[in-house]
């Protein structure tokens, strides 16, 4: 027992000691000293402490880069072309580039490491991008695995966004997580609603954010917010539109839904909604609403996995079969998409083969 | 009893008679995974070389002043491991710092210099074999530079093997597999020059 105990002592001892030389090492290598960022030609500038990551630090400035992933370089979403200053592109970065993009010097800004002076360019709507505290106003479950968030927003109270957008969700420090992360969740409320936003969460198996929402999150809780992102609209044509949901994919098509139904976009558009069985059916008085005001508008629900119980007479399998019976031919419509990886990719493959030109398909992939 | 070898003999042997990679076959993970190219294996070579240079001093004096005192000696794994652990970062800031070339190049195979077995090899068999300080560090040294001279000589040889005309199934790690035995066979006749325990 005593030599267990001064054992771990010792390794106690040693460790502190290695600890305390790394930390001394620490401050003298991983100072870059004071660097300059640079944006959009001295559109912005700003002086940083070197060391710090380019998507965090364009964060604390005020500047939200969109990343689903939190900045933990597996989405590839917080691209920004870097004129000058990156170092050398990183083999994490790499997979999520094109030849064109690494040519042109587009970087994933969670990966870049601020240690000399930075020059950047963002796209001018960047700019527009905020940051917002927002309130818990209700959560509601709408199944027994996706939750509706809805929040008011505080500071600033008006929000300005094109429906089928996404915002970034902020989940402060918890037991669940050491730190504040961030997750992408697209906006299921109206345009026309500016003051407030609706959220549909599902729950994830040990997911960090909706492990928040489903077990954390109260109302009345503050939460804090940026967007919106994203290039999941509403292209304006005459075409005829398809629409794919599965889960809480529902929720970007859903507004774009309210925004014809809002502006009189009477455009011919067949809503295809994806899940396992009836119980997982969502928003159905809200589609039915819908299909009142838009008189061209068809809904198709389709089960995967229908139960006894649910005495289905609909359509069955998963959505892309309901859309392969339904299509022959795609060569005049267009189509919004989304939902799981394997859901889009599917439907895209099997929308180019009905004809649908790749150009008019517009998806929003979970990753 | 100290080992009777002298420290450059030591140093001599550990580089060439028995060379820590090609005789006793520790560290084949990044010697076959960083040879690709000549610049990016002399890097790793030298991170190894100093990483190993370091922790036997460290972990001589840890050992001899820290674990024998308090008949700890059971815990030398744990204790050579932390101290590998915490040199490898200081190294990892260190290229981070004044080669990020090198750092992109070396990629993971930086921080699992940690888990290098050629590194903790070195320091185990500089306890078994009894020797004091100075043999070592020379040891040690040798050791690195040992290792360096076999992925630096594969490295040379998987260059110049890009333009040979390779059977279709051998080709990547399969001919590396074949070269790195050949090199381990042509080291085993320097084995019997020096008997090091």
């Amino acid at each position: 027992m005593m030599t267990l105990l001064l054992g771990l002592l010792a390794l106690s001892g040693l460790c502190a000691l290695l600890a305390l030389l790394l930390e001394a090492a620490n401050t003298v290598f991983a100072d870059y000293g004071p660097c300059q960022v640079s944006i959009n030609e001295g559109a912005k500038e700003f002086t940083v402490k070197g060391g710090g990551r380019l998507l965090s630090t364009l964060m604390d400035h005020g500047l939200f880069i969109p990343s689903a992933c939190g900045g933990r370089g597996s989405c590839g979403l917080c691209k920004v072309k870097v004129l000058e200053g990156a170092g050398p592109i990183l083999p994490t970065e790499t997979p999520y580039m094109s030849e064109e993009e690494l040519r042109n010097g587009i970087r994933l800004s969670c990966q870049v490491r601020i240690r000399r002076n930075i020059r950047i360019e963002i796209p001018e709507a960047f700019f527009l991008i905020k940051e917002y505290r927002t309130q818990v106003i209700s959560l509601k479950p709408l199944t027994p695995f996706i939750k509706e968030v809805h929040l008011k927003l505080l500071e600033p109270s008006e929000i300005v966004f094109k429906p089928g957008q996404f915002i970034q969700f902020q989940v402060p420090e918890y037991p669940g997580s050491s730190e504040p992360v961030y997750r992408a969740y697209s906006i299921a409320s109206p345009a026309r609603l500016k003051t407030e936003i609706k959220l549909v969460i599902t729950r994830v198996e040990r997911g960090i954010a909706t492990t928040y929402v489903h077990n954390f999150l109260k109302e009345g809780d503050e939460v804090l917010i940026n967007g919106p992102y994203g290039d999941f609209y509403l292209r304006h044509s005459d075409r005829y539109m398809i629409m794919i949901g599965t889960g809480s994919g529902l929720a970007p098509l859903m507004s774009i839904l309210y925004q014809m139904a809002d502006e009189h976009i009477d455009r011919p558009c067949t809503l295809y909604f994806g899940v396992k069985s009836r119980k997982d059916l969502f928003y159905q008085d809200e589609i039915q609403e819908l299909l009142q005001k838009l008189p061209r508008l068809r809904y198709v629900p389709v089960l995967s996995d229908p139960l006894p119980e649910d005495h289905w007479d609909g359509e069955t399998g998963y959505v892309t079969d309901a859309v392969a019976r339904d299509v022959t031919d795609g060569s005049q419509m267009e189509a919004y998409l989304c939902g799981n990886p394997l859901m889009i990719n599917a439907a895209v493959k099997l929308l180019t083969a009905k004809g649908v030109t790749e150009d008019r398909i517009f998806f929003d992939k979970f990753g | 009893m100290e080992s009777s070898l002298s420290a450059p003999i030591i140093f001599f042997a550990s580089i060439f008679t028995n060379n820590i990679l090609l005789a006793n076959f520790l560290g084949m993970c990044s010697f076959l995974a960083i040879s690709r190219e000549l610049p990016s294996a002399v890097g790793l070579g030298l991170a190894v070389t100093f990483v190993m240079t370091c922790t036997t001093a460290l972990n001589y004096l840890v050992y001899h002043y820290l674990l024998v005192p308090f008949h700890l000696v059971h815990f030398r794994f744990i204790a050579f491991i932390i101290v590998i652990a915490a040199f490898v970062q200081l190294v990892e800031m260190v290229i981070d710092r004044y080669s990020p070339r090198l750092y992109v190049v070396l990629g993971v195979f930086l921080p699992l210099i940690t888990v290098n077995c050629a590194i903790l090899g070195v320091c185990l068999f500089m306890v078994i074999r009894k020797y004091n300080f100075v043999q070592s560090v020379a040891y040690g040294f040798g050791g690195g530079l040992g290792w360096m001279l076999a992925i630096a000589a594969l490295a040379g040889i998987r260059e110049k093997l890009k333009k040979a005309p390779i059977p279709k199934a051998l080709e990547g790690p399969g001919i590396s597999l074949i070269v790195a035995g050949l090199m381990a066979l042509s080291f085993m006749a320097f084995s019997g020059m020096i008997q090091m325990g």
